[in-house]
């Protein structure tokens, strides 16, 4: 693994990625790359696109032009069963947590397990409570999702997303909606996971305090480009003045507080 | 004037433009609904091998159905019956209302009637129900976990469908053809012999119950195909997902209602 | 929201009630029970004029259903409807001098076939031919005889 890591240190590597939605270009030429064993941060406002990019890592949708290669092999040109074998290596969290409805906490973590292996039942139920323990909710296994709290639901979420052991994970929007203490729940979870079992971290967000206080890398999109990247230090003390209002969050900077329109008096 | 000239052919043209559109749209949306068939029913095999996945789902698209199936039928039959007997009663022939009534329920309003229903009770949940999935993201969610949606989720919704409606169908046909007994021979007095030994005669079981029974199989086909389509189209948003549900009755309704007249003009017509 | 078990039996008895239903539909409302006797013997009449008989019309002696017509065919030659029947084998005793009428039952009701006993000693096998037929009473025909019978009174 050690060899690997120093031949090709980047786990995701993307070049010149473009994708656009209809009409709309969502990335317009971005290239990014992230690191093994790292929390790699993508930021930028509502909108820039940030969870296609999860998507489009994970296979979903595929690029208009560019290269996504996620360890070693190009997704666009994999086929459908390699591409499934690739996805078991990647955990995903999703906003809403996706957890399945009609399954309760315990299944919805056995889920992706009993799909993927033949285990025998008591290492299911074994694997299954130490994915729990690690989340802290080993003793709400008899919930059914529409009884937990948006946080835990996310907590199970990240449980079911690491329950095959995967490389690594995903996180879309995680500290969106959250109160204040499962936010900071969530903000240990992904940092301890990753140090501890050695995770690559992806993390998608918008809340740059939260985010900055666990990430190793951050990259700013905006209007599908990486405008700004660095350590949360270096681009804390970045030249630019869009980086610098998006991580102050003034109000008012590159990016207009009007929504552009003729001169206000002319208008009066 | 000649302004007012140009404005009627620029109306003119967008109105030309807005039917393009909905052309172009419900191609598309045509095309995509093929695959999507195609991408399900290359799974059946698979699916076949779990057994499990397809009993669930009989339960909660065909056990939940009977009871509406039942009743209604209850209800055709008996109106069957009444409104037979005083048409029939006028030639004197009354002997033959068990043929009118088994004739109808087994050609027409068994598959047809039961087929609305199934697409008024079971069609419409399980597009609501995909729909929802697909909101609330559990089919990417899937698809994240390396497990096929089409496979896990909708496949197996799918053979339900079209192993539940022929057997709906049959109960609806039965139910109804006792209905018509009740209200004929036990209320009317029609002669209990003449109004099955007429029907056993008249009633041929390949030329009327297995077109019946082929006509409930293409109109669960269909309709399971509408229901599960419009739930895996919709906008994954709650106002898209009751459109989609409405959607889903409205054309599974014209559906079935379309497709008998084909397949009764195949069957017993000579066009 | 159920357990396992009561939704098994649940799914179990809703196919088996459906099948019955297929069942009941199958026999006690068509003619299928009538069918799965194919193994009976098949034998021809010639008629001038078969009329309404259809395949599957009832082939009957004194009254009592034997047999079904199962094909009728036009003979080229002869310009006469050969219709083929097919006789329950239990009745395997019917001589083979006896006559085919075809009957209607009722005065608008579907034709048959009326077998009229001979005295032979020889009986009717797979095969054979009823020599003696009568052919199909066109209603309009006679209606026209009336007429024209009436005019020369």
């Amino acid at each position: 693994m050690k060899e690997n890591n120093t031949q090709n240190p980047s786990l995701v590597t993307i070049r010149n990625l473009s994708f656009s939605r209809g009409q709309r270009v969502i990335f317009d030429n971005a290239s990014l790359d992230i690191q093994h064993g790292k929390i790699t941060a993508i930021m930028g406002p509502s909108g820039s696109g940030k969870t296609t990019l999860l998507k489009l890592i994970g296979g979903q949708l595929s690029p208009s032009h560019g290269t996504i290669v996620v360890d070693g092999l190009n997704i666009n040109q994999l086929s459908r069963s390699e591409l499934y074998t690739l996805r078991k290596k990647m955990g995903m969290l999703f906003q809403s947590g996706a957890l399945l409805t009609d399954l309760n906490v315990f299944d919805n973590v056995a889920y992706p397990i009993r799909e993927h292996t033949a285990l025998p039942e008591t290492i299911i139920r074994t694997l299954v409570l130490m994915k729990l323990q690690a989340v802290g909710l080993r003793g709400a296994r008899h919930l059914s999702p529409n009884e937990l709290s948006g946080g835990m639901a996310r907590r199970v979420a990240l449980a079911r997303a690491i329950a095959l052991d995967p490389m690594m994970v995903m996180y879309d929007e995680p500290f969106t909606g959250q109160d204040p203490i499962s936010m900071g729940v969530l903000i240990k979870l992904i940092k301890t996971l990753n140090d501890s079992v050695g995770l690559t971290s992806i993390i998608v967000s918008h809340d740059v305090q939260e985010t900055a206080a666990i990430a190793d890398y951050i990259y700013i999109m905006s209007s599908g480009k990486i405008i700004g990247q660095g350590t949360p230090q270096e681009l804390k003390h970045s030249k630019s003045e869009w980086v610098q209002q998006f991580m102050n969050g003034q109000p008012d900077g590159p990016v207009k507080f009007h929504y552009s329109s003729d001169n206000y008096f002319d208008d009066l | 004037m000649t302004y007012s000239h140009l404005g009627q052919n620029l109306k003119m043209i967008t109105f030309l433009s807005a039917i393009g559109q909905s052309v172009i749209a419900n191609l598309t949306k045509t095309g995509r609904g093929t695959l999507f068939l195609k991408q399900t029913l290359s799974c059946t095999f698979s699916v076949l091998c779990h057994p499990r996945l397809i009993i669930k789902q009989l339960f909660s698209v065909g056990v939940l159905t009977i009871l509406i199936i039942t009743i209604s039928g209850l209800f055709v039959g008996m109106v069957l019956g009444l409104q037979g007997y005083y048409i029939l009663s006028d030639f004197g022939a009354e002997e033959t209302l068990g043929v009118m009534i088994a004739a109808s329920l087994v050609r027409e309003l068994g598959p047809v009637v039961s087929a609305l229903l199934f697409a008024g009770r079971a069609g419409s949940s399980l597009t609501a129900e995909i729909g929802l999935m697909k909101a609330t993201e559990q089919l990417s969610g899937m698809e994240m976990m390396a497990v096929d949606p089409i496979q896990r989720i909708i496949c197996p919704r799918f053979l339900a469908g079209c192993l539940s409606m022929p057997l709906l169908a049959a109960i609806f046909s039965m139910v109804g053809i006792l209905g018509g007994q009740l209200v004929g021979v036990t209320l009317l007095g029609v002669d209990e012999g003449a109004f099955w030994s007429q029907m056993q005669s008249s009633i041929d079981f390949y030329d009327d119950i297995l077109n019946g029974v082929i006509k409930s199989l293409v109109f669960g086909f269909v309709v399971t195909w509408i229901s599960l389509f419009e739930g895996y189209d919709a906008i994954p948003t709650s106002e898209g997902v009751s459109r989609a549900t409405t959607r889903t009755v409205v054309y599974s309704s014209f559906a079935i209602l379309g497709m008998d007249f084909i397949l009764t003009a195949l069957m017993f017509g000579d066009i | 929201m159920h357990n396992p078990k009561s939704l098994d039996t649940l799914v179990g008895l809703f196919v088996i009630i459906g099948i019955g239903a297929l069942f009941f539909i199958g026999m006690k409302v068509s003619n299928l029970a009538s069918y799965s006797n194919n193994d009976g013997y098949t034998i021809t009449a010639r008629f001038e004029n078969s009329g309404g008989l259809k395949v599957r019309s009832p082939v009957s002696v004194a009254g009592v259903r034997i047999g079904r017509v199962t094909a009728i065919d036009f003979d080229n030659e002869n310009y006469e409807s050969v219709v083929q029947m097919q006789i329950e084998p239990q009745y395997n005793t019917l001589p083979d001098d006896s006559s085919a009428s075809i009957f209607t039952a009722g005065l608008l009701g579907e034709q048959y076939i009326g077998l009229q006993t001979g005295a032979s000693d020889e009986f009717l096998t797979h095969n054979s031919e009823i020599e003696i037929t009568q052919s199909a009473i066109v209603l309009e025909e006679i209606i026209g005889q009336f007429l024209f019978s009436e005019k020369e009174n």
